[in-house]
């Protein structure tokens, strides 16, 4: 019983810090430029941990864990992928996207596209990619939290993700971009922290050696070498390896399009901030990419597997009982409410990112340029934000609660599949084709929405596999559970063909200050000052 | 043109001054710099990339071969990945703050000038 107590304080621990970071960040927000964007004054090593602190989320620590723990080697691939896609972002879109937009993804497409249209498509997109991201974390809450009490109820999974959905709304509503952005730091600095010493603790059971801690994972995995080769998961079949393939390129294009992960580059003062901001990035999260490997293998070394639940996603904390000194030990009982705590805090972080950046989209997009024309004062603008963050809220609990079963970094991967069908095409086209226009912003954002989310309705995700959602039916046609190897390269297309068969010279001629303006930042948005 | 202020329309059109910038050498220089490293750099981390995931599909035999202890070279392919996205992001901070950045600042300070 001591650990939930222990476990319980620590928790509200966290939620109370998150909340008293959220009141204070409130004081000093008024306006849009503060409420959407921090102010653009936050500083590069800031803005970079935040940054870690948006994309280290519960699908990297709980989900690739989990995975390598399971699947041995192919659980990599994530980790892999999830670092390198963030050179896409720092050199083809994050000065770019700072120099010429102000809140939003929409913003930069705005600039030279027909304005209504366009907004309401990146909106969208931004809201569809946000709900899937918003899912995996709520689940992930909802599993750790029933771990550390010790039940299996789904009254209290229900429960916590209620309770998650209410705390993210508090957060946008009470902190806008200032609070989310300190929670966020405090969260990557708490997640670094917590991983560096489990990773420790794993190593030095292995005399700091890595060969001898994948030799014990390979051996106690029950399948040999080939936990630490490439296949145990993915390598059965072709639709398999193609399956992985997608994988890779949904992962490694899908960053640059996260649209929670956009709004970012527009919280600092310049471009050459933004790009400052990415390099620390990379750097965090890379190091942090590199300890998931030691974490997953740790698992598979040290825990046996076939007691985790299926979806592995609590392999890091059991990893962290196990190493600090078992179940029903003091230091086994500390480490792991402290693990959990912290992925519950990087939980928190990233909803409140998810929340913030979907409900600004359908204030600031939908709201006040779609419905009031531009016209709506920045009060009103922020008061829709508040509401709109009620609303994604709700609906991001609803769809949560039947998404229980499904692994976390595997959903979070569908995120990435969406946003880099729907949303890198148009980004990229825009800011590199003079050609393109509003026809073919709308075919790449609808058709690569509708293609990678209609190819996952039509997949084992959904029905035909004993783990689909639905059971009972199976009307799955696509065999691979990764849309992103056809939806990807069809969002380019659409917007390729899109704007081939119209012209609309008004766009292109609007091109040449978008153009200017990205890279040079000439007009850019500057920083406010208080 | 009219259609300007006409809400389902495009953005005012913009100031002139933006025409004569992206006629200006400087600035012509300037893209020219930026695309030269941007476009082959992502053309090669991304083909790494690719090449990685083929290998580790249909390389199976390859990627196991054990280097020395449990060290195989699917592993240390992909710590290389980790080596290259860290080496290409340093490369592009030094690249640009020396090459694009000081083309960029003149051509800023030049709009604040040029501006109505």
């Amino acid at each position: 019983m001591d650990h939930q107590i222990l476990t319980t304080v620590l928790f509200l621990a966290v939620v109370a810090l998150t909340i008293g970071i959220t009141v204070r960040a409130s004081r000093q927000t008024s306006g849009t430029a503060d409420f959407y964007a921090g102010g653009r004054s936050f500083s590069p090593v800031q803005n970079g941990l935040a940054i870690g602190g948006d994309y280290m989320s519960a699908a990297s620590f709980l989900g690739i864990t989990g995975i390598i723990a399971l699947s041995g080697y192919d659980g990599f691939l994530y980790s892999i992928g999830f670092l390198v896609a963030w050179l896409v972002a720092l050199l083809l879109v994050a000065e770019m996207l700072r120099n010429s937009g102000r809140f939003t993804m929409a913003d930069q497409l705005a600039f030279r596209m027909k304005r209504r249209p366009v907004r309401m498509a990146a909106a969208t997109s931004t809201v569809v990619v946000s709900i899937f991201y918003l899912l995996a974390q709520m689940v992930g809450a909802g599993t750790l939290v029933a771990l550390l009490l010790g039940v299996d109820s789904q009254t209290v999974k229900n429960i916590v993700i209620l309770g998650v959905g209410v705390l993210m709304i508090f957060y946008v509503t009470v902190g806008g971009m200032k609070g989310t952005t300190y929670v966020q730091i405090v969260k990557a600095v708490l997640l670094m922290a917590g991983s560096a010493v489990i990773v420790v603790l794993v190593l030095a059971q292995y005399g700091f050696n890595l060969s001898e801690l994948l030799g014990a994972a390979a051996s106690n995995s029950g399948s040999g070498q080939a936990f630490l080769e490439p296949g145990l998961k993915y390598g059965v079949s072709l639709t398999s390896k193609l399956d992985f393939l997608s994988l890779g390129i949904a992962l490694v294009l899908g960053t640059a399009g996260l649209p929670h992960i956009l709004i970012r580059f527009y919280t600092v003062p310049t471009a050459q901030d933004a790009r400052k901001s990415v390099l620390w990035a990379i750097g965090i999260i890379g190091v942090f990419y590199l300890f998931t490997l030691v974490l997953g293998f740790g698992a598979a070394a040290l825990l046996d597997v076939s007691t985790l639940d299926a979806s592995g996603n609590l392999a890091a904390p059991r990893l962290a009982e196990e190493v600090g000194g078992g179940a029903g030990s003091t230091g086994g009982a500390i480490l792991l409410a402290l693990i959990a705590a912290v992925a519950f805090a990087t939980i928190l972080a990233v909803v409140a990112g998810l929340t913030l950046t979907s409900s600004a989209s359908v204030a600031h997009d939908v709201y006040n340029n779609v419905f009031k024309k531009g016209e709506a004062t920045e009060a009103q603008e922020i008061k829709v934000t508040r509401i709109a963050a009620g609303a994604i809220g709700l609906v991001a609990i609803l769809l949560a609660i039947p998404a229980q079963s499904l692994n976390i970094a595997f959903l979070v991967a569908l995120a990435f599949a969406v946003a880099a069908s729907a949303n890198l095409p148009t980004i990229v086209l825009n800011i590199f084709w003079r050609r393109f226009n509003t026809r073919g912003a709308l075919w790449s954002i609808y058709g690569g929405l509708i293609s990678a989310v209609g190819l996952v309705i039509f997949s084992p995700v959904m029905s035909g596999a004993e783990t689909s959602l639905i059971t009972g039916s199976d009307f799955a046609w696509f065999p691979l559970s990764n849309p992103g190897i056809v939806s990807i390269p069809l969002g380019f297309l659409f917007g390729i063909i899109g704007s081939l068969t119209t012209r609309e010279p008004a766009a292109e001629d609007r091109y040449t200050e978008l153009e200017v303006r990205a890279l040079t930042g000439a007009g850019a948005e500057q920083a406010s000052s208080h | 043109m009219s259609s300007d202020t006409t809400p389902h329309d495009q953005a005012a059109r913009h100031d002139p001054v933006y025409d004569a910038l992206a006629d200006d050498a400087d600035f012509l220089e300037l893209r020219r710099r930026y695309r030269s490293f941007v476009f082959p750099a992502t053309a090669a981390f991304l083909a790494w990339f690719l090449l990685y995931v083929v290998m580790s599909n249909w390389a199976g035999d390859f990627m196991g071969q054990r280097l020395f202890g449990n060290i195989n070279v699917a592993l240390v392919f992909g710590l290389l990945q980790f080596v290259t996205t860290f080496g290409i992001a340093y490369l592009y901070s030094r690249f640009s703050a020396s090459r694009l950045d000081p083309l960029g600042a003149k051509l800023a300070a030049d709009y604040e000038t040029g501006k109505r």
